[in-house]
């Protein structure tokens, strides 16, 4: 089977407008979270994300751009470009037939359809805008990124509620490994913060008014966030040939679904997620030494998650490094394991594991080493990224160092 | 003449419960009753629609939320409460 690596990396969130910037703020345990600025905030109880300040379309795009890019796409396009830059490749001839785009995300254009429902509804206006259709389409952000980038091999997005970017890199390694592709534009991107995309997530009643503080006893549920995580996933040997950097190795891939309940995790499903992801990268529990935790901060996914690492690593996890940075970026749902992504790659390229912050409580049924409120410097060989979503439908990834 | 917030709030609970008004008692809980988180937090949606008021509820530390869920009584008082609060 072919080796599959992570020559490209580039993302937008409320920590930084690019990897650096964001490798950073992880680095220094620093919150992205604030007040929410969007329209009709006072009619939300929920008041706080980890939106994206300072963020102006226009510097980015031209105004029939913008026509056509909800946020979510713009936010993809940009880390996008610093992916496929980093990366080096372009994408000609047999390359762009051999290369495609698999994206994650959830809520696609919901601020499109947000502010048009508004229009229509709300306002009474009997007209849109023509292109409504083709901005507010999941699809809209992978299409776009590929006429941008020449990419004409396998290209379609994924949803599945917060797994939904891992389980979109999932599809992308297993089709280089498998021979399908040479190269993969893959990750994910969601722009959820909203007057509509908050005020449904309010009515579960599992979201933070303060912080999010996943694993801490004093948690008080998630905290939504928004942006885009972008990588260039490449032939190992294609990226030999050509010097390219290698930022670090996907080496396996599990999911599975809980067939249990619509909104409550399961351990066992979990669990079977993670040791199946260790299997398919022929991963011995005891060379783990990082997780990115899914790590919402709700009761009902810490405690689980907990428990599912601790059956799927046994001994091994009373040592391993568990951490979830959602309590920085926020949950950004359909693109959040692409963000998290990027601390995995700083923990077995750099040798840094970003913290969980917020933590302040330890919390009996979540007694794993969650590298509480400090980056820690440890040399790591091979790490999981776990998502977990409503539906019961679980992806984990597993990456080495090369 | 109108139902009482007593009545009001068994018929509630009994509709998640799948259960006849006259079987939900006042020291039933939650769980007696089988609602689960889910149908917890679809009750409390409920009452706020029907009573047009907020009720202070966070699943994640339903014990310290201020709204009390642990009987059928204590929702009861508690929407009582809320209604004297928030409608005077």
């Amino acid at each position: 089977m072919r080796r599959v690596v992570i020559t490209g990396a580039g993302t937008i969130n409320a920590l930084g407008q690019n990897v650096a910037e964001t490798l950073e703020a992880m680095r220094e345990g620093r919150c992205g979270i604030s007040e929410l600025d969007i329209r009709d905030v006072e009619r939300l109880s929920v008041r706080i994300g980890g939106q994206i300040k300072g963020y102006d379309e226009h510097a980015h795009f031209n105004r029939q751009q913008i026509a056509l890019y909800d946020r979510f796409t713009q936010f993809a396009l940009l880390a996008a470009r610093q992916a496929i830059s980093q990366s080096g490749l372009e994408f000609i001839g047999d390359l762009a037939a051999r290369s495609g785009v698999v994206l994650g995300t959830s809520g696609g254009g919901l601020q499109t359809q947000d502010d048009n429902y508004r229009a229509v509804y709300e306002e009474g206006k009997n007209r849109v805008h023509p292109f409504i259709v083709p901005k507010l389409m999941n699809n809209a952000a992978t299409s776009h990124v590929s006429m941008e980038y020449n990419l004409k091999g396998p290209s379609f997005t994924v949803a599945t509620a917060c797994a939904s970017s891992n389980h979109a890199m999932g599809q992308a390694f297993n089709m280089i490994r498998s021979g399908m592709a040479d190269a993969m534009v893959t990750g994910g991107a969601e722009a959820m913060l909203c007057f509509g995309g908050v005020k449904a997530w309010e009515g579960l009643r599992v979201m933070s008014k303060d912080a999010c503080r996943p694993f801490s006893a004093n948690r008080s549920g998630m905290v939504q966030g928004e942006g885009a995580g972008i990588f260039v996933f490449e032939e190992y040997e294609h990226a030999k040939k050509r010097g390219a950097e290698i930022l670090a190795e996907v080496s396996g891939f599990a999911m599975t679904s809980d067939a249990s309940d619509i909104v409550m995790p399961s351990k066992q499903g979990a669990a079977r997620a993670i040791t199946g992801a260790m299997a398919d990268a022929k991963m011995n529990r005891d060379e783990i030494g990082y997780i990115n935790a899914h790590g919402t901060g709700t009761a009902a996914n810490d405690k689980t998650e907990c428990a599912a690492v601790a059956d799927a690593l046994g001994p091994k996890a009373d040592s391993v490094m568990i951490s979830s940075t959602k309590s920085m970026h926020g949950h950004l749902i359909g693109g959040t394991g692409a963000v998290e992504l990027l601390a995995c790659i700083m923990a077995v390229r750099d040798g840094i594991i970003a913290p969980t912050i917020g933590y302040e409580e330890p919390d009996q049924e979540c007694a794993l080493d969650v590298v509480p409120n400090e980056a820690r410097e440890a040399q790591v060989d091979a790490v999981l990224s776990n998502a977990f979503a409503f539906g019961g439908l679980n992806a984990v990834l597993a990456l080495r160092r090369v | 003449m109108a139902d009482t917030i007593r009545d009001r709030v068994r018929k509630i609970i009994a509709e998640q419960a799948v259960l006849d008004v006259e079987d939900v008692k006042g020291e039933q809980t939650l769980e007696d009753l089988g609602i689960d988180s889910l149908g917890l937090v679809e009750s409390i949606f409920a009452i706020e629609e029907e009573f047009d008021i907020q009720v202070p509820f966070n699943a994640n530390e339903p014990e310290k939320s201020e709204f009390d869920i642990s009987s059928v009584s204590a929702i009861i008082a508690a929407v009582e409460g809320l209604v004297k609060d928030q409608h005077g």
